[in-house]
């Protein structure tokens, strides 16, 4: 994963993001200068106005950044596209859709031949584990099933960077250790490029390959963590602890400073 | 797959027969309670017309009156109409005739309204321009009484069934656009994104996205402009038509036969209240994914 030969899937160059708050603007990031080598696991970590949402939405092409550019395999990003897929923390699901169809959502708008989607969509719905609720409909199911359907979404949709925003936020916490698991065996599986959204410590550090910390006011990347702790990791170990900390001091620091 | 389905149901079966004895009892009860609850809301629910039907029998029979006839004057009418044989008049065994040219009417104006109402409702909640362009005019007509109408309706159409149906599709039209646009615009946001990321876009996303997701608010529409067309069908069938459910009640009127007037109100009723329970059980079926939707 850490070739020096691997090329990087994702280039951020001098992104800028401001917004138009009543009669003033609000600067949401300074520029910010990122590559992501290709599949890399990509945890953002920060306090709430911090923009890692806003830079993931950027990156998405939800939104335009107010100056610099955002290059995947260096070719600029100009909108939303099938090469990217979110997972956002209220699943967006189609709920009108059952299970499998929303998994063939992404595979029917490239018109594939009909057994072909089908075939897709089988295998990301047994991927996430969810077979037997294939032709469910979204409320019919629990949060976790919910966010594993999204997460099927995305991969059946071939695409190559996986974005996630506090995905398993509103989880429960057994869920969310389950699921984590799981998302760390189809990052692996898969090798697609995550990008993950977070607001807690512990699972940046036990998820990624690389932590960035960023803070507010404008949002910028203050630290760039890397996690070389062998998988699958052990939470109550030194090593792991120590980052934690590291982190966690990271982060508080520009908290107090952004109260003072 | 044989071996497997005799398993299943002699489980079902010893399941069912292991069950029964320490059971019956609080079974017996649970099922007693569940009929009992049944037949309540039936007697309620058929009851209260019963009352009200005794209640206008003795109203007209203690006040004397014969401005209104009695329920038994009515069912002789209601009889007549549909089977005839007892007046032998212009009315006697026609209901199906009258009944058919209404419907003609009330779905030729419920139809074009959703034809219309509908693309133009999703389009207005997506399309800002066409917003602005169109909301003034629509919040500026929508008061109007389709009543009003009336006038240069007869004059448009003449007096026929167009004038009709076209004073169907007025009452029609606005519970459909608005709830239509208001479905639209109450899609969230994050269900455009989701799709775009996976390659939906433009007019595409009109059929996948835009219209399943506002098909709740949609019926809503569809229902309420439903039951106004049954309403105005009245209306409509008073600008000179010789027949229709409307002109019945118009002709009642002018014969001074309540009996007439009051058998057609009772099937223009009966009619609005089967297509009402056709058009829910439609969108039960078709929104059988969202169940606060559901009846």
């Amino acid at each position: 994963m850490n070739d020096a030969a691997a090329q990087d899937i994702l280039t951020i160059r001098g992104v800028t993001k401001r917004f138009s708050v009543g009669d003033g603007e609000l600067e949401a990031l300074a520029p910010v200068d990122l590559s992501i080598p290709t599949g890399e696991f990509v945890c953002m970590i920060g306090a709430s106005g911090c923009g890692k949402s806003t830079l993931l939405r950027i990156i998405a092409g939800f939104e335009e950044p107010t100056t610099g550019n955002v290059a995947m395999y260096g070719k600029a990003i100009t909108g939303p596209g099938s090469d990217r897929g979110m997972v956002f923390q209220d699943y967006a699901l189609f709920p009108w859709m059952t299970v499998s169809q929303n998994v063939s959502f992404g595979p029917r708008q490239r018109q594939l031949p009909r057994e072909e989607i089908a075939k897709t969509a089988d295998e990301f719905v047994r991927m996430v584990g969810l077979e037997r609720f294939a032709d469910r409909y979204p409320n019919q199911l629990s949060g976790g099933m919910k966010q594993r359907v999204a997460i099927a979404r995305v991969l059946a949709n071939n695409a190559s960077i996986l974005l996630m925003d506090e995905p398993f936020g509103a989880l429960d916490a057994l869920t969310r250790e389950q699921l984590q698991n799981e998302l760390l065996q189809i990052w692996k599986r898969t090798g697609v490029t995550t990008i993950f959204v977070t607001h807690s410590v512990e699972e940046a550090v036990l998820l990624a390959d690389r932590v960035l910390v960023m803070s507010a006011g404008p949002g910028r990347i203050d630290s760039d963590f890397r996690i070389d702790l062998p998988r699958p990791r052990d939470v109550s170990s030194p090593e792991f602890n120590a980052l934690r900390r590291d982190i966690a001091r990271r982060l508080t620091s520009h908290l107090a400073l952004a109260r003072a | 797959m044989s071996e497997h389905a005799t398993t299943l149901a002699e489980r079902a079966l010893s399941d069912g027969a292991g069950r029964t004895p320490p059971g019956t009892a609080a079974a017996d009860r649970r099922n007693h309670r569940q009929r009992l609850e049944t037949l309540r809301a039936f007697v309620l629910g058929a009851g209260f017309p019963i009352l009200l039907i005794v209640i206008w029998d003795r109203a007209v029979a203690i006040t004397g009156t014969r401005l209104i006839p009695s329920p038994y004057q009515v069912a002789v009418m209601m009889y007549d109409f549909t089977f005839g044989g007892i007046y032998d008049d212009a009315f006697s065994g026609t209901i199906l005739t009258h009944i058919f040219k209404s419907m003609q009417r009330v779905y030729g104006g419920f139809l074009l309204a959703a034809l219309i109402g509908i693309p133009l409702g999703m389009m207005i909640g997506r399309i800002k321009v066409l917003r602005q362009l169109l909301d003034p005019t629509i919040s500026l007509l929508r008061p109007i009484p389709v009543t009003a109408w009336l006038p240069l309706s007869m004059i448009f159409f003449g007096l026929g069934p167009n004038a009709a149906i076209f004073l169907v599709f007025l009452g029609a039209f606005y519970p459909i656009l608005l709830n239509t646009i208001f479905g639209v615009r109450s899609i969230d946001p994050r269900l455009f994104e989701a799709a775009s990321m996976l390659g939906c876009s433009g007019a595409k996303m009109f059929r996948q996205i835009v219209l399943p997701a506002s098909l709740p608010a949609i019926f809503s529409g569809l229902r309420i402009a439903h039951g106004f067309a049954w309403i105005l069908i009245v209306v409509g069938e008073m600008t000179g038509v010789p027949t229709g459910l409307g002109s019945v009640v118009m002709d009642g009127r002018t014969l001074s036969r309540t009996d007439l007037v009051i058998t057609g109100m009772i099937v223009i009723g009966a009619c609005g209240f089967i297509t009402d329970r056709i058009i829910v059980a439609i969108s039960n079926r078709l929104l059988s994914w969202s169940p606060q939707h559901r009846e």
